[in-house]
């Protein structure tokens, strides 16, 4: 008899697409951490005399309209990523537990009230609600991170208000109050951690979809605001330069596909070893 | 059905009100009010005019009482007037562009039901087969594309590269001088790249929802039934299990509406097609509170009746949902 995590390690390190995609996170984390040893230039350095030059053997990935080297730039990049991925996705989880466990613990008319009010900000456009709030104030890296986790945390909390609402019937929860726990410790101490294995699947491919919504939100220009190097606003000075400079428009996109890709597969495969039922 | 019906709609007054006090708070969160704006952008003017222009617009009363004017207005469909120099109403610059955003989703809705239900329903009946493997591989690319990347990469495929397609705008130059026949042409000549972009993450969602609702139907007794009656199994995929499976794309159909409307932006902004999500884009950029408040109740507007006319299909395809 294996034990429950011994188990999901088990089933997931025979899942080859789940291995590619925690190879593909763990290789996104060194380059993010040795980003000054990986990368060959300063990534936000101008060089007048080798603008938008083609990818050669001193520029892999070419340079962009200011000189600077795409490489470096995108080997940098992957550091905001990592950073609005895991900030934005830290905010979405956190109010999503705490407005999921509320209605699903106490019921009755809070959980009515709680769930309307995430069905209304459902009909929002996402989308529409990230741009409003990010150009009604400055646009900042925090701010990005913020908007994105403040708009983001509905599907968390209606994953963990369905767990409280099964869990909370079962003996243990019983158990632990007739022992005399209050409400918080029951919440927080008890049916929270049973809770929370559907809520890492979410976080994870969560990641991905923040990473996506960053990189659009550069790209548009109201995201991680330049010299400060991100995917996005990469792909905008290809945008601007597409008729001559294919690499600024290829590389940077590529790197956010691969990103977005190793958490998804990462997501999906913790999800089919916890529970091999749903493959 | 009546009864069903009138019950959801009843439902949705408490989320119209919500939607409404959302959208009011999003604008008025915000640092700095409107009037500063509007004073900004005439900087001669007296601390006189700033308090009659607050005062004009109610800025000088209680957020509440502000709220209740507004819904006040808003009830009959006046959603004031644009802050920027043609001061337009906001109803009419809506209006104007709701058409181009609504076609193009929903030609791509249907691109995206053209692709992926086939894909979705071949893939689980062959399951684990070559092209099972291969539509897999297509949905996870499909999910972790950006779509403006795709959009980059099309533009500079078909627009530049090979000089297929324009990349810019609805129509050409010369559009009014075309006769009939090539004016639907130019149109279709420059939607094409911005409906294949809309529709491109929705096809692997959609397919991949097709697929694991068809292996779940397939599980059923029900088509164990069917083939131990002796029924050939193309009657029993096509006859049997599709058309059960087929049910939940109802909802998922209106469930996608908020994500088309929110992605219209970026399409719309890198096409420069006049539609809402440039509207909305170029409002948020010049601080048009008016059109930013009015497109975020319409939007979310628009996402409650797809919803609504979601579940209304879903009970007439399934007589279950109605009794229940």
């Amino acid at each position: 008899m294996l034990t429950p995590y011994a188990e999901f390690w088990y089933r997931f390190k025979k899942d080859r697409l789940a291995v590619a995609g925690s190879i593909i996170v763990i290789s996104l984390f060194m380059v993010s951490f040795l980003a000054p040893f990986i990368a060959p230039y300063d990534p936000v350095a101008i060089d007048a005399r080798h603008v938008l030059m083609p990818p050669s053997l001193t520029h892999w990935f070419g340079t962009d309209d200011l000189g600077r080297d795409v490489f470096s730039r995108i080997v940098f990049g992957a550091r905001i990523s990592l950073k609005v991925g895991f900030f934005s996705v830290g905010i979405s989880v956190l109010i999503g537990i705490l407005i999921g466990a509320l209605a699903g613990y106490y019921g009755s008319l809070i959980d009515s009230i709680i769930m309307r009010f995430v069905d209304t900000m459902l009909c929002f456009p996402t989308f529409f609600l990230i741009i409003a709030l990010i150009a009604l104030f400055e646009p900042s890296i925090w701010i990005i991170m913020i908007v994105i986790g403040a708009t983001n945390w509905m599907g968390v909390a209606r994953l963990v208000r369905a767990e409280f609402l099964s869990l909370k019937q079962r003996e243990f929860v019983l158990a632990a109050r007739t022992a005399g726990a209050g409400d918080l410790r029951i919440i927080f101490s008890h049916i929270l951690p049973n809770a929370l294995a559907p809520v890492l699947v979410y976080a994870t491919l969560g990641i991905a979809a923040a990473i996506l919504i960053e990189s659009s939100l550069s790209f548009l220009g109201i995201g991680v605001q330049p010299p400060t190097p991100s995917w996005g606003n990469i792909l905008t000075v290809g945008k601007d330069n597409i008729e001559i400079a294919w690499w600024l428009s290829l590389f940077p996109g590529l790197a956010i596909l691969i990103t977005v890709l190793g958490y998804n597969l990462l997501g999906e495969g913790i999800r089919d070893a916890l529970d091999p039922r749903l493959r | 059905m009546t009864r069903y019906l009138l019950k959801r709609l009843a439902a949705m007054i408490p989320m119209l009100i919500g939607i409404t006090v959302i959208s009011f708070l999003v604008i008025h969160i915000a640092p700095g009010s409107p009037a500063d704006l509007l004073v900004q952008m005439n900087p001669k003017a007296s601390p006189e005019a700033k308090a009659r222009l607050r005062a004009y617009y109610g800025l000088d009363k209680p957020l509440y009482i502000q709220y209740l004017f507004w819904l006040k207005q808003i009830a009959v469909l006046d959603f004031g007037y644009s802050f920027t120099p043609d001061g337009r109403r906001v109803t009419d610059k809506i209006r104007e562009r709701l058409p181009v955003t609504i076609s193009i989703n929903v030609l791509s809705l249907l691109l995206i039901l053209v692709i992926a239900l086939p894909v979705g329903v071949l893939s689980s009946v062959y399951q684990r087969s070559l092209f099972d493997k291969f539509s897999t591989v297509f949905v996870f690319l499909g999910f972790a594309w950006p779509s403006f990347w795709l959009a980059l990469l099309l533009m500079m495929l078909f627009g530049v590269t090979l000089g297929w397609l324009p990349i810019s705008g609805l129509k050409s130059y010369n559009h009014d001088n075309l006769s009939a026949m090539a004016q639907i042409i130019d149109y279709g000549r420059h939607l094409i790249l911005p409906i294949l972009v809309s529709a491109f993450g929705g096809m692997a969602g959609m397919s991949r929802y097709v697929r694991s609702s068809m292996l779940e139907v397939i599980r059923q007794d029900y088509i164990r039934t069917a083939r131990a009656k002796g029924l050939s199994e193309l009657r029993v995929m096509y006859r049997h299990a599709l058309r059960n499976a087929l049910l939940p794309v109802i909802t998922l159909l209106g469930l996608s509406v908020p994500g088309l409307i929110g992605g219209s932006v970026i399409f719309e902004t890198i096409f420069a097609i006049p539609g809402m999500g440039q509207l909305f884009w170029q409002s948020a950029m010049s601080r048009d509170y008016p059109v930013i408040m009015g497109m975020l109740v319409i939007g979310a507007i628009l996402t409650l009746i797809g919803n609504i006319l979601a579940d209304i299909s879903y009970a007439i395809a399934d007589p279950r949902i109605r009794v229940a």
